[in-house]
């Protein structure tokens, strides 16, 4: 049985899927990458194991997010992809037709506006962190709500306070003020998830034409109070696809699947990686005046990638 | 003698240090924007300063260090504050016990004497007008040789079989034309360098990615501020263009030609008004490539520049009505490359599915299908 492997490792959750080959999800996973991408690709690797068919091969891996390159020189990968492009190829299949790609991650949101199937524009948060998981993980901790249950509590508000949203800063303020001031918990959560939508749509949304069907996708696409805002605020549906928190590692499976073809040999190096010990390291090279910084990635003596320069002089992918 | 100094921009350097140190004074190249400039310049400069600025007061205070006592520099007309950044750096640098002459060159149009004023100030050699006419019109020459080169390396490197080639031939060119003594040496100089670009082995099958690139003068062409963004997409595969050069393309074919390339025009459905800064040009050039078939346009921007804001919030218009994808880069402090790499990529991906798209398209039609 030929399978086919995506790796989506963010800054804040490291995700594996494994597809076969009618594009099914054979098993998925996603955990925090806590800062240490190299092991959190090799636990990853180590729990999705298990829970695979005994006849599978891993015939195409995939990569993506911001620490791809250094999974792809990990595993062995094929295809080293960008997540936006992932995230599109993944919502695609998943919800054929798609116009509008809602995705909030962890440490950024993007949208991606897609007309017949090729992505046309798109959008991602760049010097703001209001609109992002993170904030929502924070503010739920220091309501002590645990995160999960977030959502519900914004469906059960009557009447939501208005929170200042643009900017992180005021938004805690403002909450603060307004706890203070006696508002229930469930209006400010409410609130609260309203803002987030609002300097969503204002500020990665902005001049775009944002059509039916709209897919909603990534880890806040679980806290059921911001679908209900986008709804409201959009006054469309919005639907949420059933891997919603792995569609980055979904699309990449997909894009390995589609360059591998029948015939082409896989890079993959195997699932014994997880028990090998890899370090990084970095050098400036002093070849020239521009003094590149060179990441070097071993396996004990062997290199197994090396980049970040400027010309080809280090590379090994 | 005076010990100048003066802002660096790309590859501009080698010529204006000659002509400083031609016109009789020693000159303190500045040296290419690094870590150490960006930390003296964010030290020094108010916070709220954008890029350029503190690009430039860090390599003002990193050239005292080599001795430098005079700045030249370039103010600039129009409600950008840019154009005070001349003496706004002479006071910090003033506050912080750096007492140095500044010399700041606005249009000679605006006010002739003045310019010419500045002109002895700098003339440390008391050459005769003359003279220096004849220098400037010698160093000029040596600016569109630089351009053309550069233009050269934008066009070979996305189709350079071995990367790197490209980049190469340009720096060991610019030497050449660094070193020229005479016009005819330049020629020469241009003509050899045009010739290295087009012996690179280069695949000719690939239908490139045509981008365009607009904005904020200073980040545009100083590839220390905009993380080489040119060459970064040049080794994707890209052909890139911009809107501005050093010396303008209308200005190199119609010597003592026109002013502008047509920008206020294409601008004006948009932005009637010049509003300071670059903004006009950054919306009429992008309906310039548009017109000229390019697939998308960048727009770099400093970060909390006002005028290229405005320009982004008028951009999904453009796009509308001339179908032409845009993304806008705001450039500040950091120097990591991985978010850049990221919108670049999907940003070129999305260029390269819709061109096929359209190629499929028109194939259908010719062909009935």
């Amino acid at each position: 049985m030929r399978g086919y492997l995506g790796i989506d490792v963010g800054s804040v959750s490291t995700n594996v899927v494994v597809l076969d080959e009618q594009d099914e999800v054979l098993a998925d996973l996603y955990i925090r990458t806590n800062g240490q991408p190299i092991k959190a690709i090799q636990t990853g690797m180590e729990s999705i194991r298990p829970e695979l068919p005994d006849d599978l091969k891993i015939c195409g891996v995939g990569t993506t997010g911001s620490g791809r390159q250094l999974a792809a020189a990990i595993v062995g990968a094929d295809v080293v992809k960008n997540e936006i492009t992932a995230h599109a190829v993944a919502a695609l299949n998943m919800v054929p037709g798609v116009r509008t790609i809602l995705e909030i991650g962890g440490q950024d949101s993007k949208i991606i506006i897609l007309r017949e199937g090729v992505v046309t524009d798109f959008a991602m948060n760049s010097v703001c962190a209001a609109g992002t998981g993170s904030f929502l993980d924070q503010q739920a901790s220091r309501l002590t709500i645990p995160i999960e249950e977030f959502g519900d509590y914004a469906l059960k508000a009557r009447s939501p306070v208005r929170i200042a949203g643009r900017c992180t800063v005021f938004a805690e303020s403002d909450m603060i003020h307004k706890q203070q001031m006696g508002h229930n918990l469930e209006d400010i959560i409410r609130g609260l998830s309203e803002a987030l939508v609002r300097n969503y749509l204002n500020n990665v949304g902005k001049g775009k034409e944002i059509l039916e069907p709209i897919v909603f996708q990534g880890g806040v696409a679980a806290n059921k109070g911001i679908k209900a805002a986008f709804e409201s605020a959009l006054g469309l549906t919005v639907q949420i696809p059933k891997y919603f928190d792995v569609m980055g590692a979904v699309g990449s499976a997909l894009l390995a699947r589609e360059y591998v073809g029948r015939y082409r040999p896989t890079n993959f190096k195997g699932f014994d990686v997880t028990h090998d010990t890899f370090a990084g390291k970095s050098f400036n090279c002093s070849g020239c005046s521009n003094g590149c910084e060179i990441i070097e990635i071993s396996n004990q003596a062997a290199v197994v990638g090396r980049w970040g320069g400027r010309c080809n002089k280090w590379e090994i992918a | 003698m005076k010990k100048v100094t003066f802002p660096h921009m790309g590859t501009s350097v080698v010529v204006f240090a000659d002509l400083i140190r031609d016109l009789g004074n020693e000159t303190v190249v500045p040296i290419r924007p690094n870590k150490r400039i960006l930390d003296l310049g964010v030290r020094y400069g108010p916070e709220f300063a954008c890029l350029p600025f503190k690009i430039l007061l860090g390599s003002y205070l990193e050239a005292v260090e080599r001795g430098a006592d005079t700045v030249v520099t370039s103010g600039g007309s129009g409600p950008c504050r840019a154009g005070h950044y001349g003496e706004v750096a002479q006071k910090i640098m003033a506050s912080a016990g750096k007492d140095l002459e500044f010399i700041v060159f606005d249009s000679i149009y605006q006010k002739p004497l003045e310019f010419i004023r500045k002109v002895n100030r700098l003339n440390s050699s008391k050459l005769s007008y003359w003279t220096i006419v004849q220098l400037v019109r010698f160093y000029w020459r040596k600016l569109q040789a630089l351009d053309q080169l550069e233009r050269a390396s934008h066009r070979v490197r996305p189709r350079e079989l071995k990367r790197g080639e490209a980049t190469q031939v340009f720096n060991e060119s610019v030497k050449w034309v660094q070193e020229s003594k005479t016009m005819g040496q330049i020629a020469e100089a241009e003509a050899s360098g045009l010739k290295a670009f087009n012996a690179i082995a280069q695949n000719s099958e690939v239908d490139v990615v045509k981008v365009g690139i607009v904005g904020e003068i200073y980040v545009v062409l100083e590839p220390a501020a905009n993380l080489e963004i040119e060459e970064t997409l040049g080794n994707m595969g890209v052909e890139v263009n911009r809107s501005i050069y050093l010396t303008g393309w209308t200005r190199e074919n119609t010597p003592g030609g026109k002013k502008s390339d047509g920008f206020e025009d294409a601008a004006k459905p948009y932005l009637p008004e010049p509003i300071g800064g670059h903004a006009q040009e950054s919306i009429g050039h992008t309906v310039m490539f548009a017109r000229d078939g390019y697939d998308g346009v960048i727009q770099l921007a400093p970060f909390t520049c006002i005028p290229e804001i405005v320009v982004k919030t008028i951009m999904p218009r453009v796009t509308r009505e001339h179908g032409i994808p845009v993304l806008t880069f705001f450039l500040d402090e950091q120097t990591g490359k991985a978010g850049m790499q990221t919108r670049l990529e999907a940003f070129i991906d999305m260029l390269r599915r819709k061109k096929e798209t359209r190629e499929e398209m028109q194939y259908a039609r010719v062909s009935g299908h």
